[in-house]
């Protein structure tokens, strides 16, 4: 919009834009969105900070490599649609990882305007960009030669979900399996309302179907159908189906009622609504006094929840300390914000409870933070002495995930770590041919971006591989009908009616 | 497992029901079309079922299915507002999603004489293991309890695969008395090699202590509140010779002499005050 490029020199003078995001009042009434996002002024203003590097770190800073500079000086010049196009073209999510991603330990930590004062807020422009693009027409059936491969994807989550963009893309016929009865995985049972609104992810989700993706939910691999008899009906198979597994603290007191996973409560609110109880038929306990044990991005997703629900008091209790917060800056500024106390360095050793068995409290110890341990990071010590009990009537555990062995003891010859995950070599495939993998379930818990990173970069091994092979499968004379059959149907869902544009 | 990925029919989304049986007072039959689950469903597995928008996933064991037609059957016991919304289906209508076929199947120990115990609507739940069983050759003896003579269902079912002793709380169908009586009897007369227990968590516990003196190994079908079915939520956790296991893919079938049933009766009762609420609500909004 300028007319003049601006010099190094003043774009240096713009200070970093804030997030515009809603009073702390009217956020603990509703499950609204926090950040409200970039006005197109603000927006303007923000990309005219980024100095559009000749070697732009920040894209190497992204697991998905998004041409940052690309789509940033798009903006600026407002050119919102040229914007899109390039951030489309490297990220099949842009709305939620706009939203959700660490940015602060990914591209806008290695922003160079971030070694002297503050980074360009990638972040929000994405968000901007992607939210920008949700209210246009977008030309999403982008004209490919169909390569006669099909391939299943299983698990709908965002790994899983950029995995049948790319493949789609490439002229591959993609089908997910999802397991709920709703895709997005994480995006849709995990991550609350507040920071990632599920219209937003549905909407993603439509436009891979508008795309040709196929999505069949309510089919459990491992289950409904095996690994094998997948493989023998696909060219290749990308199992993307995460570390679903909840992990418990195996202290006292788990059984107790009043006890969540954090797996549990975020999945009772968020997708099976049941913060609109007696709306919804699925029923939540609305804590008092929530305790929330862990420090990651799912324990302040959940403590914000019970906020949320009407909790007088949401505690998060974590063994090591602020630094060592594993959550997302913004979330534990939120969190700080809204209300939420924190109880660092305290470790808990039981959950205590009272004859009827509904819980009371969480017996707990102060810890110091002695030497790194495997994880890099100072091991708590419990202090000797400092027991105590918070009270509280709800614990939700929230210390992390593991292995889902529900697919891998259905496949008995698919090579799996002892920890239950699946082992991949440098292209993504799994010691079984055609049978790739990637995100948390070959890698163990992590974040939205990595999975899709994962997706992204195996479903290009995939398209290679499909490449160098002669189609074998689909001369089978069993697999043609099948193909036949379910490309002529539409989506299960409600809420992802198909866009019909399967052919 | 069927040869090839069974597909879905075509058209309106959701699983139509074809028929519903009123089998008991609260208690009704569903026969309902779902070629996936259908086509390679074994004995002892369920169904996650979640009638449309807004509705809860609850868990439902197969009762029976016919892979030809598509179509599994669901015994439904009217109890909360979900149960009471499905036991209104009327053929033709649908429902929205079912996911499965889930859990372990039935580990079936076919070799001499297996005793089956069920109570109420955990008869549905018992005999596609005893048909199961049957298949394999067992010499089956049933022990199906009620409250009453109209709450007595698949006796019928339980009779055409072996012996049956019905048993009701007044004495008006069968033996007048509990189920672990007439159990303690026939593990008095002759030696069983296994019993199988489905129904309320009071009658599968006093299952374990009526074996555990004859020591004969015991296997129930635990119904834990449930909420996703694959692993997920861990809201099934059951507690089985003093370790954690989830029921929806750990289960739902358990050794009994190890099962911590004091505090799965005790969790099942985690939304109580709440369910009362629901039901309320529905009949406002009705009313």
């Amino acid at each position: 919009m300028t007319d003049q490029p601006l010099s190094k020199r003043a774009r240096m003078k713009i200070a970093r834009q804030e997030m515009p995001s809603s009073d702390v009042r009217v956020r603990l009434g509703s499950f609204a969105e926090v950040n409200l996002g970039f006005t197109e002024q603000i927006a303007l203003l923000e990309a005219q900070r980024c100095l559009d590097c000749k070697r732009a770190t920040c894209v190497d800073g992204c697991p998905v490599s998004v041409d940052i500079p690309g789509f940033v000086v798009e903006i600026e010049r407002g050119d919102l649609a040229a914007a899109a196009r390039i951030l489309f073209a490297d990220n099949a999510l842009p709305a939620v990882t706009g939203r959700v991603c660490p940015q602060e330990t990914q591209c806008e930590a290695v922003c160079v305007l971030g070694r002297k004062g503050a980074s360009v807020a990638i972040g929000y422009l994405e968000r901007f960009v992607a939210d920008w693009a949700r209210g246009q027409d977008r030309d999403s059936a982008v004209a490919m030669q169909p390569s006669g491969r099909r391939v299943a994807v299983i698990g709908a989550g965002p790994g899983g979900l950029t995995a049948a963009d790319e493949l789609t893309r490439r002229g591959h016929a993609v089908t997910v399996y999802e397991a709920l009865h709703l895709p997005g995985g994480v995006l849709s049972y995990g991550i609350p309302e507040f920071r990632l609104p599920n219209e937003i992810v549905q909407d993603e989700v439509r436009r891979l179907e508008a795309l040709g993706v196929q999505i069949e939910c309510n089919v459990v691999i491992g289950r409904t159908y095996t690994l094998e008899q997948l493989r023998a009906e696909f060219d290749a198979v990308f199992v993307s189906v995460g570390a679903g597994l909840p992990v418990f603290l195996g202290i006292p007191g788990e059984g107790l009622k009043g006890v969540y996973t954090a797996n549990e409560y975020l999945t009772r609110v968020n997708l099976m609504r049941s913060y609109a109880f007696p709306d919804a038929d699925t029923p939540v306990l609305h804590g008092d006094r929530v305790v929330v044990i862990g420090g990651g991005n799912v324990a302040f997703d959940a403590v914000r929840t019970a906020l949320r629900l009407g909790a007088r008091t949401a505690t998060i209790v974590y063994r090591r300390g602020r630094t060592e917060l594993p959550a997302r800056v913004e979330e534990i500024d939120h969190a700080e914000e809204e209300g939420v106390l924190f109880q660092l360095q305290v470790s808990p050793l039981a959950i205590e409870g009272n004859e009827d068995r509904w819980v009371t409290g969480v017996r707990c110890v102060d810890t110091e933070l002695g030497e790194p341990d495997e994880s890099g990071r100072r091991r708590p010590v419990p202090i000797e002495g400092s027991e105590r009990v918070i009270p509280c009537d709800t614990v939700v555990v929230a210390v992390g995930t593991r292995a889902n062995p529900l697919l891998t003891s259905s496949a008995p010859n698919l090579e799996i770590t002892d920890r239950g995950y699946l082992i991949a070599d440098d292209r993504g495939m799994t010691n079984i041919p055609g049978v790739f993998a990637g995100g948390d379930i070959v890698r163990g818990s992590a974040t939205v971006i990595l999975a899709m990173g994962d997706g992204k970069r195996i479903a290009g091994m995939i398209d290679e591989y499909l490449c160098a092979t002669e189609v074998t499968v689909n001369s089978k004379p069993s697999a043609s009908t099948v193909a036949t059959e379910s490309e002529s149907q539409q989506s299960l869902t409600d809420a992802v009616p198909s866009v019909g544009a399967q052919q | 497992m069927s040869e090839q990925l069974t597909t879905r029919v075509p058209g309106t989304p959701g699983h139509e029901v074809i028929t519903n049986t009123q089998l008991s007072l609260d208690v009704h039959k569903l026969v309902v079309r779902a070629p996936l689950v259908a086509a390679g469903r074994q004995p002892g597995q369920f169904v996650i079922v979640r009638l449309g928008d807004g509705a809860e996933r609850i868990p439902l064991t197969i009762a029976d299915s016919n892979a030809d037609d598509g179509s599994i059957v669901l015994v439904i016991q009217a109890v909360g507002k979900s149960t009471n919304d499905l036991v209104a289906l009327s053929p033709g209508d649908r429902i929205h999603d079912i996911a499965g076929p889930l859990g372990r199947p039935s580990d079936l120990v076919a070799e001499g004489t297996v005793v089956c115990v069920a109570g109420g609507v955990g008869a549905a739940v018992m005999f596609p293991i005893a048909q199961g069983l049957a298949d394999l050759g067992a010499d089956i003896i049933t022990v199906l309890g009620a409250r009453t003579a109209d709450s007595v269902v698949y006796a019928d079912e339980f009779t055409a695969l072996g012996k049956l002793i019905v048993c009701t709380d007044d004495g008006t169908a069968g033996r007048k008395g509990f189920v672990t009586d007439a159990l303690a009897d026939v593990l008095d007369e002759r030696s069983a090699n296994v019993v199988y227990a489905a129904g309320p968590v009071a009658m599968m516990s006093a299952v374990a202590e009526t074996t555990q003196p004859h020591d004969v190994r015991t296997i129930v079908s635990l119904n834990p509140i449930m909420v996703d079915g694959t692993g997920m939520c861990g809201g099934c956790r059951v507690t089985v010779d003093g370790k954690m296991r989830f029921s929806c893919v750990d289960g739902p079938e358990f050794d009994a002499h190890g099962v911590d049933f004091d505090e799965l009766a005790d969790r099942l009762g985690t939304y109580r005050h709440l369910e009362r609420q629901a039901t309320t609500h529905t009949c406002r909004s009705a009313g």
